[in-house]
């Protein structure tokens, strides 16, 4: 379903993120990229998503280059992935429920599907009673539910989470955990990116390792191993 | 595409409402600028109305000598209105001026007493010429001063003509006029210039507080149109909210300064002209404001959504 083929992507100021790498991710799978911070998991989660240009080699989603993606499908190609960022990425002026109302908004819902689905992602993610609530009001835990319901909501293919946890204690780690898990076993693929051994190891699923920009090791049944 | 702009206009009133501050502030600037905008225009257009009254005051008279008689008079009237300068020639008998002065000094005793002391019509009859333009006085006033061009028994007639009192007054006037119409040219361009560029930079700062926003959009997938929009229409609702204030600001303004302009032109005052040509300000106050915010914000959101990719 993803398959980056022989990617580096080195900055204008000379830094390289991402040197020579190559793996595929199949459709359902639940991958968590591991590997210190300036490794290159999230130059990889923005490559996939279109927001970079890799310097050499491809990065194909369904077979589509994503590269030759012209601007203005950029959009469409967009709603297929869901999306969940460390810092959560609300839209403040917004309700919790006008946050994930507008992801199907932009993807030309309808109001009858946006009522109907809305109520429904929301108390997947527990967040029922916070509806109409604004994004200050609530904890981080919360936000990230929040934003979770937001990446899901439109059915996408893929899901990126690039250090969900990353703000959150254990506690909230952990339900966010649990519920990406869900969605994975509902059929979403999913990419996890993290620095978290605990999430990692009690997953028990595929771990791909970077370091400096490298693969460094792709395991089956991984461990956090650095 | 109905339901997108319904989106889109919703969530322009949304985002309007609930921006408060960033709101007011745009506003009350954008109110600033329009009503910069508005008072010079105004201004100007009510300057130039007071100058063409002004211009209308300047005349020749051409006082006749006392043995003239009606049919040279005539015949001489018809001559100047023949001339491609002049606009109407009035025809003052020995009467009418008697009784023109007799109304413009009846405060005054002594002039009264004088008049009646030396009996009779001491006064002549008066022609009296407008110009199409004020630069075209002297050019009536040489043809006037050049026998070749008159008969000699026009010529004769002729006892005064005044140009020469007003000439100078008159050229004053033209290089006052001329003056006062660059001056407000330029004026109102550098004043539309600085309004535009402050609301611009307004709106751009606060479409910049929400750059984050934007980057959020597109990452959920959201178009540039869809983008985009809610800040437009943000943009039109700043330009008709201050536009409307500006409106209701110019009642008072032109309430206060109406008896200073009343007193200067004698006549028309600024509240009475604001009050005859309210629909015309209106829609240029109104379309001013809008295509302002709507420009502004337009360009503004433009860059966040350019610069990615």
């Amino acid at each position: 379903m993803i398959y980056f083929d022989n990617v580096s992507k080195t900055y204008p100021d000379g830094t390289v993120a991402v040197d020579g790498v190559t793996f595929a991710i199949e459709e359902n799978e639940f991958v968590s990229l591991v590997g210190h911070s300036g490794a290159g998991k999230t130059t990889l989660m923005r490559l996939l998503l279109g927001e970079e240009q890799p310097t050499s080699g491809t990065v194909s989603f369904d077979s589509v280059d994503i590269q030759k993606v012209k601007k203005r499908d950029l959009p469409k190609f967009r709603q297929r992935v869901g999306v969940i960022f460390q810092d959560f990425r609300l839209i403040p002026q917004k309700t919790v429920y006008e946050n994930v109302a507008f992801a199907m908004e932009v993807a030309g819902k309808t109001e009858e599907e946006i009522s109907a689905d809305v109520p429904h992602v929301l108390e997947l993610v527990d967040l029922t009673n916070k509806m109409w609530n604004f994004p200050r009001q609530l904890s981080g835990g919360e936000l990230q539910r929040v934003a979770i319901a937001r990446a899901i909501v439109n059915h996408p293919d893929l899901i990126l989470a690039d250090e969900p946890t990353g703000n959150l204690d254990p506690v909230n780690t952990y339900e966010i955990i649990q519920i990406l898990k869900k969605i994975n076993d509902l059929g979403t693929t999913v990419i996890l990116t993290t620095h978290n051994k605990g999430v990692v190891e009690a997953l028990g699923k595929r771990v791909i390792t970077m370091d400096h920009g490298k693969v460094i090791r792709d395991d089956p049944t991984g461990k956090y191993a650095l | 595409m109905w339901m997108t702009n319904k989106r889109i206009i919703k969530a322009g009133f949304v985002n309007f409402w609930r921006n408060g501050s960033v709101s007011f502030s745009a506003v009350f600037v954008l109110t600033i600028a329009l009503f910069v905008i508005g008072s010079t225009l105004l201004f100007t257009a009510f300057l130039g109305t007071g100058l063409k009254e002004l211009e209308d005051k300047i005349d020749i008279n051409i006082y006749l000598s006392q043995d003239a008689t009606e049919t040279q008079i005539l015949d001489l009237k018809s001559k100047l209105e023949g001339l491609p300068e002049v606009k109407t020639v009035t025809y003052v008998t020995k009467d009418q001026a008697l009784e023109d002065f007799r109304i413009r000094h009846k405060d005054n005793q002594y002039i009264f007493q004088a008049l009646d002391e030396v009996g009779g019509n001491p006064l002549t009859a008066v022609l009296n010429v407008k110009a199409k333009q004020v630069s075209q006085y002297e050019g009536i006033s040489n043809f006037l001063g050049s026998k070749t061009d008159l008969s000699a028994e026009s010529s004769s007639i002729v006892n005064k003509v005044n140009y020469n009192d007003n000439k100078v007054a008159i050229e004053r006037m033209n290089s006052l006029i001329a003056g006062a119409k660059q001056l407000g040219a330029i004026i109102i361009i550098i004043l539309v210039c600085i309004s535009v560029l402050i609301t611009f930079n307004t709106i751009r700062l606060a479409i910049f507080i929400a750059r984050d926003e934007i980057k959020v959009m597109r990452l959920v997938g959201g178009g540039n149109y869809f983008i985009r929009g809610p800040f437009v229409v943000e943009g039109i609702l700043y330009g008709i909210a201050a536009g409307i204030i500006t409106l209701i600001l110019f009642y008072p303004v032109s309430y206060w300064f109406k008896t200073i302009t009343q007193s200067f032109y004698g006549g028309v005052d600024v509240l009475s002209y604001f009050l005859a040509n309210f629909v015309q300000i209106f829609f240029i106050i109104m379309l001013s404001g809008i295509a302002l915010g709507a420009v502004s914000s337009y360009l503004a959101v433009h860059r966040y959504l350019v610069d990615a990719r």
